[in-house]
């Protein structure tokens, strides 16, 4: 049988565990009284463009928070499946996006595509271990990362670049496959592995990584990112707003001057 | 949905290597520890039990600082013998028993230290070297503080996610196991594999835990109620 005193310390250290646990409260009935809050799943390429468009969107519309969630658009998409609160979705493929419009999760009036990109393969700063695309499956290249192709568009569209120089399985003998697009820059700029693909946006966002070589022209789909309101938000009518200032010029200006291209013909 | 079994035999093997390490490490550790006094004991216990209070995540980031190639362990074997650990079963295995080693010091350095030193004393009157009083009367009385140790760390390096995503990343048949499986499926959609992993992870955890409670009971009545085991 507990003592007495055992008793009161154990009494005590609830009292402190459930004052740390209320120290949340006050701070989400604030977050509750400011008008909207707005969250934008993204591709994990899009990190530097989507934040700077919700700060530029945020300043332009006080009381509307903008909050920004990255991830690999297939994990993104799973998310949304399985029921998350989402506004606008920007995705780095048309699948994710499909699959969501199949349910019935997006708008599909608001769909539209945002920007293009390209593929490179990049090496640590100072390696010289690739010099055109083939030469990654060279043995001298021991590991290269890559998207995982099921759930990372950037690992499917190399997948696809792999395939189409009939290197795929020289190079998945030796992939690591990471998480997401910027996992892949992480990997290779860490110099753990010896190259990866990326796409040209991911190459230029780093100092410590260098562009080998391109994906040969046509080697893959084209790389197209496409928006849409997600049905899940509950805020139609603010996530519309946000969606079409992300299509406008000034979006895509902000997108243009960080190496996004202008979306492909679809 | 085919299930692919090449996660589950590798988890296993990796899993049986990382106890192999843990298994002897974990041990001698305990024993030197619990028999010496020294400076800085106390720090260094603690040290050895990091890993079990430490988010896996940070010990596998610690790892990865460590052996990654610009790391001072990684860089040194990168320029002595052309090795790289990182991204590679080894670094799996690695993590694997990193994380699971306190369980198996924790277990051992209680069981040592529940055995009656006094007992050990009386085979030294009667002759015996040091070698052959540990493994005649040490390590029998030991043994169920052994056995629980080996099944957690086991249970532990089966089921190891957050430092191994670190340092060996997902490397379908070299690092991918079942808990990377797991995570990479959920993230792909493929919530029936996600969960069939899942469940024979679970299932494989239980039977290990209940299984040692039925033999610990029947073998050791006297060692779980936490005194000293009888003679």
């Amino acid at each position: 049988m507990p003592t007495t005193r055992t008793r009161r310390r154990l009494a005590g250290a609830l009292a402190l565990l459930a004052l740390v646990a209320g120290c949340g409260r006050p701070a989400e009935r604030e977050a509750r009284a400011e008008p909207v809050v707005l969250t934008v799943s993204a591709a994990s390429s899009l990190r530097e463009a989507v934040t700077e468009l919700a700060a530029q969107y945020e300043a332009a519309h006080p009381g509307t928070t903008v909050r920004v969630n990255l991830g690999a658009s297939g994990a993104l998409r799973q998310q949304i499946e399985q029921g998350a609160r989402v506004d606008v979705f920007v995705a780095a493929a048309r699948g994710p996006m499909d699959a969501l419009a199949e349910r019935g999760l997006v708008d599909p009036a608001t769909r539209a595509d945002l920007a293009g990109n390209a593929l490179v393969v990049v090496v640590p700063r100072g390696s010289r271990a690739v010099r055109e695309f083939r030469d990654l499956a060279a043995p001298r290249v021991r590991r290269v990362a890559l998207g995982a192709p099921a759930s990372v568009p950037a690992g499917e569209y190399a997948l696809e670049a792999l395939r189409g120089q009939g290197i795929a399985a020289a190079v998945e003998a030796k992939a690591v496959y990471a998480q997401n697009a910027r996992q892949v820059l992480a990997y290779v700029e860490s110099g753990n592995v010896d190259a990866g693909i990326v796409y040209a946006t991911d190459a230029a966002a780093s100092p410590r990584v260098a562009v080998a070589a391109a994906a040969p022209p046509g080697s893959h789909r084209p790389i197209v990112y496409p928006l849409a309101v997600v049905r899940s938000g509950g805020h139609p009518r603010e996530a519309r707003a946000l969606a079409a200032y992300l299509r406008g010029p000034r979006a895509r200006a902000v997108l243009l001057r960080r190496g996004f291209l202008p979306p492909p013909a679809p | 949905m085919t299930l692919d079994w090449q996660p589950v035999l590798l988890s296993l093997r990796v899993a049986a290597a990382a106890l192999l390490l843990v298994a002897a490490t974990g041990t001698l550790a305990a024993r030197a520890m619990t028999r010496r006094d020294f400076p800085g004991k106390d720090v260094l216990d603690g040290l050895l039990v990091l890993p079990l209070v430490l988010p896996p995540v940070v010990t596998g980031f610690l790892l990865l600082v460590l052996l990654g190639r610009g790391g001072p362990v990684g860089g040194f074997l990168e320029r002595a013998f052309g090795v790289q650990l990182v991204f590679t079963v080894y670094a799996a295995v690695l993590a694997a028993a990193v994380v699971s080693f306190p369980l198996m010091y924790g277990s051992a350095k209680a069981a040592f230290q529940g055995v009656d030193r006094r007992l050990e004393d009386a085979a030294r009157t009667l002759g015996a070297g040091e070698a052959r009083v540990f493994f005649r009367v040490t390590l029998p009385l030991a043994w169920p503080g052994l056995v629980a140790g080996t099944t957690l760390s086991f249970a532990r390096a089966l089921g190891e996610f957050g430092a191994t995503v670190m340092v060996a990343g997902n490397i379908p048949g070299e690092t991918t196991t079942v808990p990377l499986a797991i995570f990479f499926a959920a993230d792909a959609g493929a919530m029936r594999t996600a969960g069939a992993y899942s469940l024979l992870i679970a299932g494989a955890s239980m039977v290990m835990v209940v299984g040692l409670n039925a033999w610990t009971r029947r073998r050791a009545p006297g060692w779980r109620r936490g005194g000293r085991p009888r003679a």
